[in-house]
């Protein structure tokens, strides 16, 4: 089917409205000039001077910390809510539960930020690293339970009966037959879990304290000072990595679909 | 490619020996899911060594009752003894009774020897012995070549072969099969059939097996019972079953056969015969040599296999009982038998079976030709259920 001329000018102008600005700032950290709206010739000067910014590397530091131990944290307990979802399918409250799983999603993250530091403050506890952990995990792991869940909502669960079956006691069975089946959900699921951790700016600027300051609260601090292209580097180095997360991200479910359906596919065949 | 027969099987049955010890016995079983009873207050034995049957239709409880046994389910009351044993609240993992899966459920991220050496591990047994035990359970189901292949890379029959060496290799007392040759075809299930009786016997096992199709059960098993929303309506052997069936149910069930509904009229041996039950089906007059509950005046049915209805244009001498006259409807070529359905005066609908012995392929008998059915005083049998 060949797309109208109203078709592509609307996808074209779709496209533009999203990536130019995105473009243009991937653009300019190649400026050889500090003007940042001026064309200078092209140069990596930047990304030198933004190497040797103590300030910024330490918040990139922090931010790649915060997002691998967040992300583990989430993914650990979005996966056992995804199972005690799924599994447990009439249990008192579940519809609640259910709700709830989801109601990050659609929160405005200026609410859950500061319903966290709410929490903390009323706890006494002191703002840091730690908080900002404990922030991104909430967040995150409902984005995990979802993806999981619709993994095992497919899982052929005669599978881990037939594990039992054969003398392996529940949480072995869990360990050397679920999870391994699950594992491409469970690590789209850490992907998405780290990205979203990585470009957090509301719920990590309510829940920062000193000494934890995270990349987006570092460049959002910079840039009320004034723009400088080094800004534009980081942000370019950013832009690939939660590009590459989401790619590898998508790339692992969908492989995790294909080969489901290239089972199903053989084992069609094998009976007839 | 020559096979080797196992020992030429015995007669085998525990079931009439009074003193014989159930190896497996239901006492009072109900199961109820919510407002659901699968199973309805069922009490059924099971003997060592023996191939037992559980036949229905889906929905019939006969999974439920397995999956009892395997302990996937708890009875809601009753108790399931296995060797004398209570065996209520033995999680799965520690019941002596192996199962094999409907789906196979085979572990698609193991090849076919760690899917096989699986069950094995859980017991820690040494290396050496695992590995020796996977490769005779391997070269019982002649999967040899494929040890290293995993399960998606098996043809359907190969599969069911894994799972049954999986199911093998912990050499269970009690082996459970749910519907195992559902998933392939004809020819190939009714060799796994053979093979599976063989296997049953060799190994001396206790065989469970789930299916809804009547001849597998028929092939299979020492005893079938027949079950019917919760309830078993009859257990006995393949045979008894269908030359007996204890009610319509069963009778409808289990082969093919005519049911014409009638009027007892008398239970006197008025035809020399003892026992024999004279019945009125909507005037077709029947005499059945039985012994039967039945009195003057009973609501019964009169069932008789197709098989043993014999079939002529030529008029029978006696034509005032156990004879009927109509018209060659349609007929159903099976190859070695063909099945006549005969319509009567009436509009019923009566079949007879005949076997084909000559190669003849314009049978005598054709369509519209009218003809004589008729059948001896044992042939048939009223059934009051």
């Amino acid at each position: 089917m060949r797309a109208s001329r109203f078709d592509a000018t609307v996808l074209t102008l779709g496209f533009a409205f999203l990536y130019i600005p995105i473009v243009i700032l991937v653009i300019y950290s190649f400026n050889a000039s500090r003007l940042v709206t001026v064309w200078g010739g092209f140069s990596l000067n930047w990304y030198r001077t933004m190497w040797s910014n103590q300030g910024l590397m330490d918040a990139a530091w922090v931010t790649a910390r915060v997002g691998v131990i967040s992300a583990t944290l989430g993914t650990v307990l979005g996966t056992l809510a995804a199972l005690a979802l799924v599994r447990f399918s009439r249990f008192p409250g579940r519809m609640l539960f259910s709700g709830m799983i989801y109601a990050p999603l659609v929160m405005p993250e200026v609410i859950t930020g500061l319903s966290m530091l709410l929490l903390f403050v009323a706890l006494n506890i002191d703002r840091g690293f730690w908080t900002v952990i404990i922030a991104h995990t909430t967040f995150t792991m409902c984005y995990v339970a979802i993806v999981v869940q619709s993994r095992l909502l497919t899982f052929d669960r005669s599978l881990e009966e037939a594990a039992l079956d054969l003398g392996c006691p529940p949480v072995k069975t869990f360990f050397k037959i679920t999870l391994p089946l699950i594992m491409p959900a469970v690590i789209a699921g850490w992907m998405l879990a780290f990205t979203l951790s990585l470009d957090d700016l509301v719920i990590a600027s309510f829940n920062t304290g000193p000494g934890a300051t995270t990349l987006p609260i570092k460049i959002y601090s910079q840039v009320r000072l004034g723009v400088t292209p080094e800004i534009n580097a980081i942000c370019t180095i950013l832009i690939g990595l939660v590009t590459i997360g989401v790619i590898i991200a998508s790339i692992g479910t969908k492989r995790a679909e294909m080969r489901r359906i290239r089972d199903e596919h053989v084992a069609a065949r094998g009976t007839t | 490619m020559a096979k080797s027969l196992g020992p030429v099987k015995r007669k085998f049955s525990p079931w009439t020996d009074p003193a014989a010890v159930p190896f497996i016995r239901f006492e009072n079983i109900t199961k109820r899911f919510g407002d659901f009873t699968a199973v309805d207050n069922l009490t059924l034995d099971i003997y060592e060594r023996e191939f037992f049957s559980l036949l229905g239709p889906s929905g019939c409880g006969k999974t439920t009752l397995m999956r009892m046994l395997a302990g996937f389910e708890e009875p809601t009351e009753g108790r399931i003894l296995l060797q004398g044993k209570d065996i209520s609240g033995v999680p799965p993992y520690r019941r002596p009774t192996n199962m094999m899966f409907q789906s196979y459920a085979l572990f698609p991220h193991m090849t076919v020897e760690k899917n096989v050496a699986f069950g094995l591990e859980q017991d820690n047994l040494p290396k050496g012995e695992i590995s020796a035990r996977v490769e005779e359970m391997l070269k019982l189901v002649k999967l040899e070549p494929f040890a290293k292949r995993k399960p998606n890379q098996l043809s359907g029959g190969q599969r069911q072969r894994v799972a049954l060496a999986r199911s093998l290799a912990k050499r269970p007392k009690v082996l459970l099969l749910d519907e195992p040759l559902g998933a392939l075809d004809k020819k190939l299930r009714e060799e796994t059939q053979f093979e599976l009786m063989d296997i049953q016997t060799n190994l001396g096992l206790t065989f469970l097996i789930v299916t809804h199709d009547q001849e597998e059960a028929m092939t299979v098993s020492d005893r079938i019972a027949v079950m019917d929303r919760g309830v078993i309506v009859q257990v006995a052997t393949p045979a008894e079953i269908y030359e007996a069936p204890n009610s319509r149910y069963v009778a409808d069930f289990i082969g093919d056969i005519n049911i014409l509904e009638g009027t007892v009229v008398s239970t006197e041996s008025a035809l020399g015969a003892p026992g024999a039950v004279r019945i009125d089906c909507d005037g077709i007059a029947v005499a059945v040599e039985q012994e039967c509950q039945a009195v003057k005046g009973d609501k019964v049915a009169f069932a008789i296999r197709p098989e043993k209805v014999r079939i002529s244009p030529d008029q029978p001498a006696e034509t005032s009982v156990n004879a009927v006259y109509g018209e060659v409807w349609d007929i159903g070529y099976l190859g070695d038998f063909s099945v006549f359905l005969v319509k009567l005066a009436d509009d019923r609908i009566v079949r007879a079976a005949q076997a084909n012995v000559s190669r003849l392929v314009d049978r005598p008998i054709t369509f519209g030709d009218m003809v004589w059915l008729t059948w001896p005083l044992d042939a048939g049998l009223v059934l009051t259920r």
